[in-house]
């Protein structure tokens, strides 16, 4: 498997500086400190909403779910549980995924027949992974959340993306499956014919991915995207598109999961769900007005800091 | 509509499954949240409870609570706190409405390979969903 990599630039290596540096001057025990006897119960809810409100302002733009930023964030400076925070963070993914799925599918920017198969895999493994990191202490959690997630932010600095990947011969699971379509590119208004590749490895991934989505309670796109843009081949905005639908059904599954067990909480959840929806209408505008580049880079300088400060909160820091 | 007619008519079926069930879903979160914390539906964890409650681990928080797991939530939704649990229910569920919606039309164009995919995922759902793998 080959990815094309770029070079960090200056300003990452001053965005990751001064990551470093706010990270030394903040405590980690910022919001245990807060005594929760002296705010009422609806002062943290209504926080956590407009916190939400705005993670689904950039999410958006930036080309990322609201789980992966939920979690490390809600997790760091909120004083839920991490248990009900992932239970909240794989429910706002979930229908993150569910509100944009009829568009995407009638606009033909998702397809069932690459989607089933990969969703299958994920579903399964999506609940492993929720089973387990209910049973895990939850620093055990978070050190590991906090590794994920700097890794996901190195992923966004490093790895490029091919918006229409040459397949010269699609694998013969691929052709078994029928995977293959017809992409229409909106830009040139050129109708692009896709097949995909690597698709045995791409069902091994996807179990892997299934299982950290639902091990962390983060949605997979972050993964998901690379893994049918560079592996498999798919179109990058098809790729995005599949990406959600597959979301969907994986979440569905590691979410009942949480919800047995008794770790979703309405009071953290609902304001978490609403408030990403809301914000993300907003922010699918601002891609108007503001470059995505832009917000790409200050998400990436959010995810760096907020898995530090994830990592030091599971190393009790 | 040129895209649409190359799209596969399950694709568009799903689509629409799909727009319904999420709706349904959403309205429900939100209008039993509302109930619940504005308390018009009483709720079963005084919510003057939940900061001192919130920071504990899932396990801790059934034993301090008494909460039972599973579906006995079902049998509680005259309570605020359980019935704002029937909008996460519904949105958990839409995967397995809409692919139950779609399995017709491979089952009329014989393509066993999706037929038995969806029914997959469908056990897969629904073994989730049914709480098989409970801890609790």
């Amino acid at each position: 498997m080959r990815y094309a990599l770029r070079s960090p630039d200056k300003f990452d290596l001053i965005a990751i500086s001064f990551v470093a540096l706010l990270l030394l001057a903040l405590p980690a025990e910022a919001a245990q400190a807060i005594a929760q006897d002296t705010v009422d119960w609806w002062v943290w809810p209504l926080a956590l909403f407009v916190a939400c409100f705005f993670l689904g302002m950039i999410a958006v733009p930036a080309g990322v779910g609201g789980g992966v930023l939920f979690v490390p964030i809600v997790g760091s400076f909120f004083p839920f549980h991490m248990d009900f925070v992932r239970g909240a963070g794989l429910l706002v993914a979930m229908a993150s995924a569910l509100a944009a799925g009829p568009s995407l599918l009638k606009n033909g920017m998702a397809n069932l027949r690459l989607v089933m198969p990969l969703a299958l895999a994920a579903s399964i493994s999506s609940i492993a992974g929720a089973m387990l990191g209910l049973a895990l202490p939850a620093n055990i959690v978070q050190i590991s959340l906090g590794v994920t997630i700097l890794g996901i932010a190195v992923l966004m600095i490093t790895v490029k993306k091919s918006e229409f990947p040459h397949v010269a011969q699609p694998d013969p699971l691929s052709v078994a499956l029928g995977i293959h379509g017809v992409f229409r590119n909106s830009i040139s208004g050129q109708n692009i014919t896709w097949q995909v590749h690597h698709t045995s490895a791409g069902l091994v991934l996807f179990v892997i991915i299934g299982f950290l989505g639902g091990l962390f309670g983060v949605g997979a796109g972050w993964a998901n995207v690379p893994s049918l843009n560079l592996l498999m081949g798919v179109p990058l905005k098809l790729a995005a598109g599949s990406s959600s639908m597959i979301l969907s059904m994986s979440s569905s599954s590691a979410t009942w999961y949480y919800l047995n067990n008794g770790a979703i909480l309405p009071i953290i959840a609902v304001p978490s769900v609403t408030g990403m929806m809301i914000g993300a209408r907003i922010g699918a505008r601002l891609l108007v007005i503001l470059k995505a580049s832009v917000i790409r880079r200050l998400v990436i300088v959010i995810l760096l800091f907020a898995g530090v400060r994830t990592l030091l909160k599971g190393l009790g820091i | 509509m040129e895209t649409k007619r190359k799209l596969l008519p399950e694709q568009l079926h799903y689509a629409a499954v799909l727009h319904w069930s999420t709706l349904a879903g959403f309205i429900m979160l939100v209008v039993t949240f509302i109930a619940y914390v504005f308390g018009w539906l009483p709720s079963y964890v005084p919510l003057e409870r939940m900061p001192q409650l919130w920071g504990l681990s899932t396990s801790e928080y059934l034993k301090a609570t008494g909460i039972p797991t599973g579906w006995s939530w079902l049998f509680m939704l005259g309570k605020g706190d359980f019935a704002s649990q029937t909008g996460i229910a519904i949105l958990s569920g839409c995967s397995i409405a809409c692919i139950v919606a779609i399995m017709p039309a491979y089952a009329k164009s014989r393509n066993a390979t999706y037929f038995v995919i969806c029914a997959l995922e469908i056990v897969v759902l629904l073994v989730s969903a049914a709480g098989i793998f409970s801890i609790h």
